[in-house]
């Protein structure tokens, strides 16, 4: 009795449900009727059964429980009459799944009706099997399934290819099984059966070699005149999808010519004709002749190497970049990323087209072409393309800026053939999109502009005119600020014209309003605001004449708000006035930055993996000096003692890290990247390295007091306050400690470089015993790996031992696989643990845990928290 | 291979939902909003493509419905629309001009479609007559 056609209950219930104009109402009615539900499933009728069944599943499709029917489910299924058996393979495909054990009662009815006498019954439980069989059931009725693929009705054959498809995915082992099947259907003409036949051997081919090997010495050829036949047929209304017999069959059979073609070049020589046949003579105006290109393509990039035919391939893609449709752009800027690895030059030919790709409206399609077009920069097209996408940048939406401009960036920096070109682009973007362009860049170019003094002057003064417009982009007024300062007396004095530059006069007072400007205006930040201070110092010892002028800016500061504005402004000032001998020797010009320390510095540091609160650490040669640390000196307002200290700081550190003493020329290794600079005072806190301090105590309570967010612009400016030699050798390392130790209310540490952190009993109870040894591993202070060995203190023997932990948020934790799960009597295994502290000083480490394991059949759990971790993790 | 399968419509409500893989009722619930919310603000101008989690969906328009697939990052996306509207074909042909309704109402007839044309995640039949003659055959039975 069919459910639907005479009961008008079904229909009656979705009406009614869908009257409902509340949710609270819809709830009352499904209420309701589960509960008529779950009456007639007690009464257990069997009439009912199959409308029940239907409206259960419409429940559920609503999103209500509806754990109770899955027994009528069963019941559906085990009836003689069609109709039922169809609802319950229905209701079972949609409530059950694989992982639910109710499906294991249904393995016998499916047994049973796999060889069923009606073959659309037949064709029901494969259809059943085929979407949620689990391991088991496949492995129980997969012989049942064999026979089927050789079964008489087509509707079978296809649905059992299918089905076996699952279960070799499911089952691995049993892909031997169905080879010969498979490449029996290889042969048949009906395209459903073809297709899914195909599909099978595909499966099979991926998962075991033996099959793959098999089907390509036997197959190979067969498929390919299968291919042929379909592509070269006349028209077939049955299967035409605009112009296209059966593209679905096309593209199956592209797909596993391409497993079978992949790594053997017999294989790919075979197919190399239909390949390029199916190239050349599909028709792409529509999606389906697309769809069936793009699998051409790929295939031909992924066989063996034809040149002929990749730059075919090629070709396509370079024809689909100038497509109107988005989504065949954005396939073909997928695929051309994949060959660029490979013939970097045919893709070269399509750079325009990809260019333009770039400022297309859809997101994704202009990530992609930008990616696409840093692969293909080179030393030839670098100028011209990066012109493109700097005109391009003044013009793109704000939220692309960002990408665009950092990979300009790198660009530009990887590929610059002259000094003066990189300037030139690094200024101009940071004229467009300064705000976007992220702090090493920045600290980069800096570097490179010191070390090319040539260019000094054309700098400073390409720089004075681009702040004049462009006044509003933060990170070009710091550079701009920062080589004013440096280079003054070149901008004044038209120092070092080049031939390209117009001429220009800028008095003095010019110059210290642009600086002026960038103090006082309100949107300026503390970084660029202090960085000024600095340029004035330096001003005011280049620029006698408006000494006074520079003096009252920075008078004006003391009363700043900003602690860090207010303690420069009185230091300077006090310098300014009193001690005017030493002025010019602090604020001399700085030596050149040493490029190659910075670039590995810069190389070597990790990526963001660790916390906030610190930038990566790196391990760095010992030399380089410790003005970094005298950053952070510079930095920590909080903690710092009285102004002269802080340059002093700097040679007494760079005693403490053994570096030469008195000489200035050490500070010159350091680089001015002041995220490096924090990075150089990881290393040296970072305890298991070898290279930096022996004497690590200070700095490590160092670094637990101070506030790591260094204003990257003071450990510039510090830098070039080389302190003058005889603070250095007045300096002792003794005194040096009782500055710091003065500073610091952290317990100092262990006073040698390794790290001997005491193991501790982390947890004990009268069955288990569990100890933590720990090591850092270099490089990273936040890290530790923890050694946690668990001791079976009881005569029994416990099994799947299973160690869990839970760690608050300022914490990562990552647990290797343990050595064993089975804890013998007196025993122990262990397991390694990772915690990276992102609070590293701030606070210790503290874990959670949850032990589970059985003894003498009996599941036993312990719960601790562990308290006892030695400080300084 | 497809994971999955949705229809919904534009205000969140999954009208066929099709799973290849195994995933627990919380779980569904959450997929089906996210897809939804994935794909209810897409414009139309921009590609039918959408990375969703660690495998892609492949979604398109029609009326007030969407037609959602979940494929492998690895399958071709080209395909799978093609596949989309030779499914939308199907019931427009086996419903005579569809609409949402139909889908409410005859909720098992369009699985039992969908189980024709696709299993375990793969294409079964590529022709509409077969999947319609056998669609028949099947009532007849009833």
């Amino acid at each position: 009795m069919n459910p639907f056609s005479s009961g008008t209950r079904l229909r009656d219930m979705i009406r009614s449900i869908r009257a409902c104009k509340t949710a609270a109402e819809e709830r009352g009615v499904v209420r309701k009727e589960c509960a008529d539900i779950r009456a007639s499933i007690n009464e257990n009728d069997p009439h009912d059964r199959h409308r029940n069944l239907a409206k259960l599943m419409f429940i559920h499709m609503l999103g209500y429980p509806t754990h109770f029917g899955q027994m009528e489910c069963l019941k559906l299924i085990a009836s003689p009459g069609f109709p039922e058996k169809r609802i319950g393979y229905l209701g079972l495909m949609l409530l059950l799944d694989e992982r639910q054990e109710v499906l294991m009662l249904v393995t016998n009815s499916l047994k049973q009706d796999l060889n069923h006498t009606n073959q659309y019954v037949v064709g029901l439980a494969l259809c059943a099997l085929g979407n949620i069989c689990s391991a088991e059931m496949a492995r129980d009725l997969a012989p049942e399934v064999e026979r089927l693929i050789q079964f008489r009705d087509p509707n079978i054959r296809k649905k059992a290819a299918l089905c076996s498809t699952r279960i070799v995915r499911k089952v691995s082992d049993l892909a031997e099984n169905f080879v010969n099947a498979a490449s029996s259907l290889l042969k048949e003409k009906h395209h459903g059966v073809l297709i899914t036949g195909v599909q099978l051997c595909y499966e099979l081919c991926t998962i075991n070699d033996e099959a793959l090997e098999f089907f390509r010495k036997k197959c190979t050829e067969g498929l390919i005149k299968t291919l042929r036949d379909i592509t070269n047929s006349s028209y077939q209304p049955e299967y035409d999808v605009a112009g296209i017999t059966d593209p679905f069959l096309h593209i199956r059979l592209l797909k596993l010519l391409r497993v079978l073609g992949h790594g053997d070049a017999d294989a790919s020589d075979l197919m190399t004709d239909i390949l390029a046949q199916v190239a050349t003579k599909t028709e792409s105006n529509k999606n389906a002749g697309n769809a069936v290109l793009y699998e051409c393509v790929e295939t031909i990039m992924a066989i063996e190497d034809t040149n002929s035919l990749r730059v075919l391939a090629i070709n396509i893609l370079g024809r689909f970049l100038s497509n109107r449709d988005n989504n065949i752009r954005y396939v073909a800027l997928n695929m051309l990323m994949k060959a660029i690895t490979f013939d970097d030059q045919a893709v070269q030919r399509h750079r325009v087209t990809i260019l333009e790709c770039v400022k297309d409206p859809d997101a994704s399609i202009r990530k992609r072409a930008l990616e696409l077009v840093s692969l293909l920069v080179n030393e030839n097209n670098v100028k011209q393309l990066t012109k493109e996408l700097i005109d391009y940048l003044e013009i793109s939406d704000e939220d692309f800026k960002e990408d665009l401009s950092a990979k300009i960036c790198s660009i530009v920096e990887k590929f610059s053939p002259e000094k003066i070109w990189y300037i030139d682009q690094m200024l101009k973007v940071l004229s467009e999109a300064g705000k976007f362009v992220k702090d090493d860049v920045w600290h980069a170019l800096i570097v490179v502009i010191s070390n090319a003094s040539e260019l000094h002057g054309y700098t400073v003064r390409a720089l004075y005119k681009a702040v004049l417009t462009y006044s509003e982009q933060e990170t070009l007024v710091r550079v701009a600020i920062w080589c004013i300062g440096e280079y003054g007396d070149l901008l004044v004095n038209n120092v070092g014209m080049l031939g390209i530059e117009d001429p220009m006069t800028v008095t003095e007072c010019d110059a210290v309003d642009v600086v002026e400007d960038a103090i006082t205006r309100h949107n300026s930040d503390m970084t660029t605001k202090s960085m000024v201070l600095v340029a004035l110092l330096k001003l005011s010892s280049r620029f006698p004449s408006i000494s006074e002028r520079i003096k009252d800016i920075i008078v004006k500061q003391k009363g700043s708000l900003l602690l860090e504005m207010q303690q420069r402004a009185i230091e300077f000032n006090s310098i300014v006035d009193r001690h005017k001998n030493i002025r010019s020797s602090l604020v001399e010009r700085m030596p050149v930055l040493d490029e190659a320390t910075f670039n590995v510095r810069r190389a070597g540091s990790l990526p963001a993996s660790v916390s906030t609160m610190a930038k990566p650490s790196v391990s760095i040669p010992n030399g380089v000096a410790a003005a970094p640390l005298v950053d952070l000196l510079d930095l920590d307002s909080d903690d710092i003692l009285a102004a002269p200290s802080s340059s002093s700081g700097a040679d007494f550190l760079q005693d403490l890290l053994g570096v030469d003493l008195g000489s200035s020329s050490a500070q010159s290794g350091a680089t001015p990247a002041p995220k490096a600079g924090t990075d150089l005072l990881l290393d040296i806190l970072s305890i298991g390295t070898p290279s930096p301090a022996q004497n690590s105590t200070s700095a490590v309570d160092l670094l637990s007091t101070a506030d790591v967010n260094s204003n990257s612009s003071t450990a510039l400016d510090t830098l070039s306050s080389s302190a003058p030699p005889q603070i250095a050798t007045t300096a002792s390392t003794g005194g040096m400690f009782d500055l710091l130790d003065g500073l610091s209310p952290s317990p100092s540490k262990e006073e040698t470089n390794g790290p001997a952190y005491p193991p501790i009993v982390a947890y004990e109870s009268s069955s288990l015993k569990i100890e933590f040894t720990f090591s850092k591993p270099s490089g990273n202070p936040q890290t530790t790996n923890v050694e946690a060995t668990f001791r079976n203190l009881s005569p029994n023997t416990f099994t799947d031992f299973v160690f869990q932990a839970a760690v608050p948020k300022f914490l990562q934790l990552h647990l290797d696989p343990a050595s064993s799960n089975t804890l013998p009597a007196s025993g122990n295994i262990t397991q390694n643990l990772r915690v990276t502290n992102s609070q590293h000083g701030k606070k210790s480490l503290v874990m959670r845990m949850r032990i589970g394991y059985k003894v003498n059949g009996k599941d036993v759990l312990e719960e601790g928290q562990i308290n006892n971790f030695p400080r300084g993790l | 291979m497809i994971r999955f399968i949705l229809l919904q419509n534009r205000q969140g409500k999954t009208r066929l939902a099709k799973y290849y893989v195994p995933l627990e009722e919380s779980e569904k619930h959450k997929v089906e909003y996210e897809v939804h919310r994935l794909v209810v603000n897409r414009d139309a101008k921009f590609t039918n493509f959408v990375e969703f989690r660690t495998h892609k969906v492949i979604y398109r328009r029609y009326a007030g419905l969407f037609f959602s697939v979940c494929v492998d990052i690895t399958d071709n996306e080209l395909a799978y629309l093609e596949c989309i509207h030779l499914f939308v074909e199907i019931l427009d042909h086996f419903f005579s001009n569809v609409c949402e309704l139909d889908f409410v109402f005859n909720f098992h007839k369009v699985y039992l479609i969908l189980d024709e044309f696709i299993l375990a995640g793969e294409l079964q039949e590529t022709s509409k007559r077969a999947i319609i003659e056998r669609m028949s055959e099947l009532e007849k039975l009833e």
